[in-house]
């Protein structure tokens, strides 16, 4: 069957009451024995919690039965504190004498929405009877004055009762009569809603609904009680909003009008509502999102010895995260082991089921007997250890590669999570705190998909641009440029240490008494490798097309001949050598990745790798040039601008005046950004020059960061203009109104060494603080459209006659992004062509 | 293309007479033969409905002359594979 629809409407007194079990009348939960009263809130006819008994109703056990509903029949009646703002538009639309709408027949079955415009019509008199209508009004939640003078829930109830059925259907109130939003009857909720929970003491503690519960069953028999005594009206009153008032907050209490009701403790009560609502609520807590089983989260650290494939896990937490393992004859003795160990020993075991499904807890106490039990056909819940299949994951999990499946390496000391520096791009992880989580795969099936499709080796090329993703980052530029270079030489022993640290230790035979750097490199490289590109030192130097020394990168069979490795052979995206790797067997490239991470961090470690403030600093010859090269722009500005004073400015199509000034002061200021560029790059000459050779090899950094450092900064901007926001035709009050000069508009002259002066200062915090701005706002756009996109598309797939289609097989597209192609196996977008001179 | 430009602007042309398929922008749309279409709809195991759809009130399903049910095969320029092949059904 299909269901139509589904209609939300409320509970009338009469359903209330027929599918109640019990009528509640007692306050008291327990009779001096601890047995539950009869009528009490925890009557056994409400349905059973405690282990062992049986159900008063249906006569099921826990867990076979649900509960049933009781009843509590109010003594007055209450308005329904969810429903005051409803009550009191329909009381708004109906006279207060005939209870019918206030306007003609005719009128009302031209309304779209009755209720919504009856009162702003503000009769005065009822149509059909002619009586005045008085002024009403609602304070949250529950109470309505008519001119001076309280309206009471029976009143109100009165009124709602006299509107016809016809009246209801014309005013549009769906979900049932109005009258039900006032309550006369009470249901109560089964205990298994509210289940009690015994301490260790014996004691019985209540859930916060049954200790609001308790409270309106005693107001209302209270309120009996005095109306049975013929109590005085005031007192009466005063019961009946103490009535009002606690089933309310039975309902609601977080009503921002009532104080909310509390706890001994102080707490305050968690009941109807607030057992839905918020980040850990029903909907939330519950239904969107899950606690999930074989996981742990930690903060993660970096370790360059581990494999990319692997993840150090904390032994603490391999001893909580378990896998069934079937027992079968060859893997018995094994397992007989690793329960031999027990719950507390490393390889060891935490539970075991019997063939009958019978569960097992073992313990320091009974593990050797268990050893001995266990056989085949026994089902082992064994600790987490190395080499087993686990996922990885790092929120917020924008791509595929944020989940990735990785080896287990379990580590005895540790207690965070520890990863290969590789992959920590596409994770977009670093060391400052952050976290991760782990998830392990149950069955040998769900091992064996994560393995094949999730691997970090199956996810080198990224999906998004077509070229290496897992790749090499700062320091393994630097030190990997640092050991192929030219000139750099080992001898034989330092040779023979950095083969050890990426295990070649069978290739150590092989070496010369004197090693180069290039022929130590090559030792990574596969035989059949030949490739020629060019370096990213080479584009970053030369505008000619003239090789200096390391600027080609040659490999042929193998062997690096020529060239220095940088960003192009190991960086994301660029990545030459490793995409070329990849294209030849992932198996290849992730050893690569491996060894040459290693590699390069050894290199660095050894070597020695640091910068320092006088890096960054210039010949004098160079400071006046460049000091020259400024007052000259400066110079300039200043034709341009009293050109612009004068009106002799040109003029340009589409551009006024003043956009022409901006344009060609812009310009000015660019080139001066790029001349300093070119002053500072030909005067940091220096090899050894770890900013420059970080600069040069895409390490860390750019000549742009360079000459702001030790040049000038340059112009600050704006909204993609110079500065002009903050008073009347002027920046600050430095300046006179309309100043369209440099110093004006926010150019700084001074270079980040030496320091700005307070207004460039405050233009560069300007400056930054909008791109703070930026930053954060664009990637909160950006990441809700991708997640609307994913929302939208999460059921399109590929067929086998490679159409995409959704989940009713309406065709798509006929050929997956009209060129058939998945990005992650291309190279840059382009179908992979085997670059390989052999095999 | 030119002259049809200066046909329109002259008000010489009607509405009729103006060759959508002259602009860059619209794709070659050609309606399929009964044959071709059973073919199309048996190698891809589909039905009619499943197809993406276009309105007969389409400039372009008007200018071939397409009714109601038939399969229009649209050629397009695609940056990405030089020409890619679509096909639509049409709705009203
Ligand atoms: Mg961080
Ligand atoms: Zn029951
Ligand atoms: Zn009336």
């Amino acid at each position: 069957m299909k269901i139509k629809s589904l209609e939300f409407k409320i509970f009338s007194p009469k359903m209330i009451k027929d599918m109640s079990a019990v009528k509640i009348e007692q306050p008291e939960l327990y009779d001096a024995d601890g047995f539950p009263i009869e009528s009490g809130l925890c009557d056994p006819r409400l349905g059973v919690v405690d282990p062992g008994l049986r159900c008063r109703t249906c006569g099921g056990m826990i867990g076979q039965c649900l509960g049933h509903f009781g009843h509590l029949e109010l003594t007055k009646p209450v308005v329904n504190p969810l429903y005051g703002k409803k009550i009191y538009t329909i009381l708004l639309s109906v006279c207060r004498k005939c209870s019918k709408p206030l306007v003609d027949e005719e009128e009302l079955k031209h309304m779209k929405n009755p209720m919504g415009e009856i009162y702003k019509l503000k009769k005065k008199s009822c149509p059909h009877c002619g009586e005045k209508q008085k002024e009403l009004s609602f304070s949250k939640p529950t109470s309505f004055r008519e001119g001076k003078n309280e309206l009471n829930p029976e009143e109100i109830r009165q009124r709602l009762e006299k509107v016809s059925d016809e009246d209801v259907e014309a005013l549009r109130i769906k979900g049932g009569r109005p009258e039900w939003l006032i309550l006369t009857i009470l249901p109560i909720p089964p205990v298994t809603v509210r289940p009690s929970i015994t301490l260790e003491t014996g004691e019985r503690s209540e859930d916060d609904l049954t200790h609001k519960l308790v409270d309106v069953v005693r107001i209302n028999e209270r309120l009996k009680k005095n109306l049975e005594l013929g109590a005085p009206d005031f007192i009466i009153a005063d019961i009946w909003e103490l009535l009002q008032y606690h089933i309310s907050t039975y309902m609601d209490n977080e009503i921002s009008t009532l104080p909310a009701a509390r706890h001994r403790s102080g707490r305050a009560l968690r009941t109807l509502i607030q057992r839905l609502s918020k980040k850990d609520g029903r909907f939330r807590g519950y239904l969107s999102g899950k606690r999930v089983n074989f996981s742990a989260r930690t903060v993660i650290s970096p370790d360059p010895r581990l494999s990319m494939l692997e993840v150090g896990v904390p032994e603490v937490i391999a001893k909580e995260l378990t896998l069934p393992i079937k027992v079968n004859k060859y893997n018995l003795t094994e397992i007989r082991k690793i329960i031999a160990n027990g719950p507390n020993t490393h390889p060891g075991a935490n539970y075991l089921v019997r063939p009958d499904g019978i569960k097992k807890k073992i313990t320091e106490e009974n593990k050797k007997d268990i050893s001995k039990e266990v056989d085949v056909g026994f089902l082992v819940e064994r600790q987490l250890k190395d080499g087993d299949v686990v996922v990885f994951n790092r929120q917020p999990s924008l791509h595929r590669m944020s989940m990735m499946a990785h080896k287990v390496r379990v580590m005895k000391h540790t207690r965070t999570f520890t990863m290969n520096l590789t992959v920590t791009i596409p994770y977009n992880a670093d060391f400052d705190g952050d976290e991760m989580n782990l998830h392990v795969p149950q069955t040998e099936e769900a091992q064996v998909e994560a393995e094949m499709l999730m691997a970090t080796e199956n996810h080198i090329r990224s999906p998004r641009y077509g070229s290496p993703i897992i790749s090499c980052k700062q320091d393994h530029i630097s030190g990997i440029y640092l050991l192929t270079k030219d000139g750099t030489k080992f001898d034989k022993k330092t040779a023979a240490e950095l083969l050890m640290a990426i295990g070649l230790k069978d290739k150590i035979d092989e070496l010369k008494n004197e090693v180069t750097g290039k022929e130590l490199f090559s030792f990574l490289l596969p035989k059949k490798l030949n490739i020629e590109y060019k370096a990213s030192i080479y584009t970053r130097t030369k505008k000619t097309e003239e090789f200096g020394v390391d600027d080609l990168v040659v490999i042929k069979n193998g062997v690096l001949k020529q060239g220095a490795i940088d960003e192009n052979s190991l960086g994301e995206k660029k990545g030459a050598l490793i995409n070329i790797l990849e294209q030849m067997d992932k198996r290849v490239a992730r050893e690569f990745i491996d060894r040459v991470s290693r590699l390069s961090l050894e290199m660095v470690t050894k070597y020695g790798f640091s910068m320092s403030v006088s890096d960054q600093d210039v010949s004098d010859r160079a400071k006046k040039k460049i000091k020259d090269m400024v007052s000259g722009f400066e110079e300039e500005s200043r034709k341009v601008i009293k050109d612009y004073e004068s009106g002799r400015m040109k003029k340009a199509p589409g551009l006024s005046l003043r956009d022409v000034l901006e344009a060609s002061i812009l310009r000015l200021v660019g080139d001066a950004s790029r001349e300093a560029s070119k002053i500072v790059k030909d005067d940091l000459t220096d090899e050894s020059n770890p900013v420059v050779m970080m600069a040069k090899t895409g390490a860390r950094g750019s000549y742009v960061n360079l000459t702001q450092m030790c040049a000038f900064v340059g112009q600050e901007s704006l909204e993609g203009k110079r500065i002009y926001r903050g008073f009347t035709n002027r920046t600050t009050s430095h300046f006179g109104k309309n100043d369209f000069s440099l110093k004006a508009r926010g150019f700084v002259a001074s270079s980040y060494k030496e320091g700005l002066d307070p207004i460039e200062f405050f233009f560069d915090a300007m400056n930054s603080r909008e791109n703070l701005m930026d930053k954060s706002l664009h990637t909160r756009h950006s990441g809700y459209m991708e997640r609307r996109l994913i929302n939208a598309m999460q059921d399109l797939h590929v067929g086998y006659d490679r159409t995409v289609r959704d989940s009713h097989n309406n065709i798509v597209q006929f050929i997956a992004g009209e060129d058939g192609l998945d990005p992650s196996k291309t190279d840059g977008g382009k179908p992979l062509i085997k670059l390989l001179n052999q095999g | 293309m030119d002259g049809n430009l200066y046909k329109i602007i002259g008000g010489i042309m009607s509405k009729e007479e103006i060759d959508i398929f002259q602009s860059a922008l619209v794709a070659k749309h050609e309606v399929l033969n009964e044959d071709e279409k059973i073919i199309l709809l048996k190698n891809l195991h589909v039905l009619e409905k499943q197809f993406p759809k276009i309105k007969s009130s389409d400039p372009a399903v008007k200018a071939v002359g397409a009714k109601k049910g038939d399969l229009i095969k649209i050629t397009r320029v695609s940056e990405i594979a030089g020409t890619s092949i679509y096909y639509r059904v049409v709705v009203n």
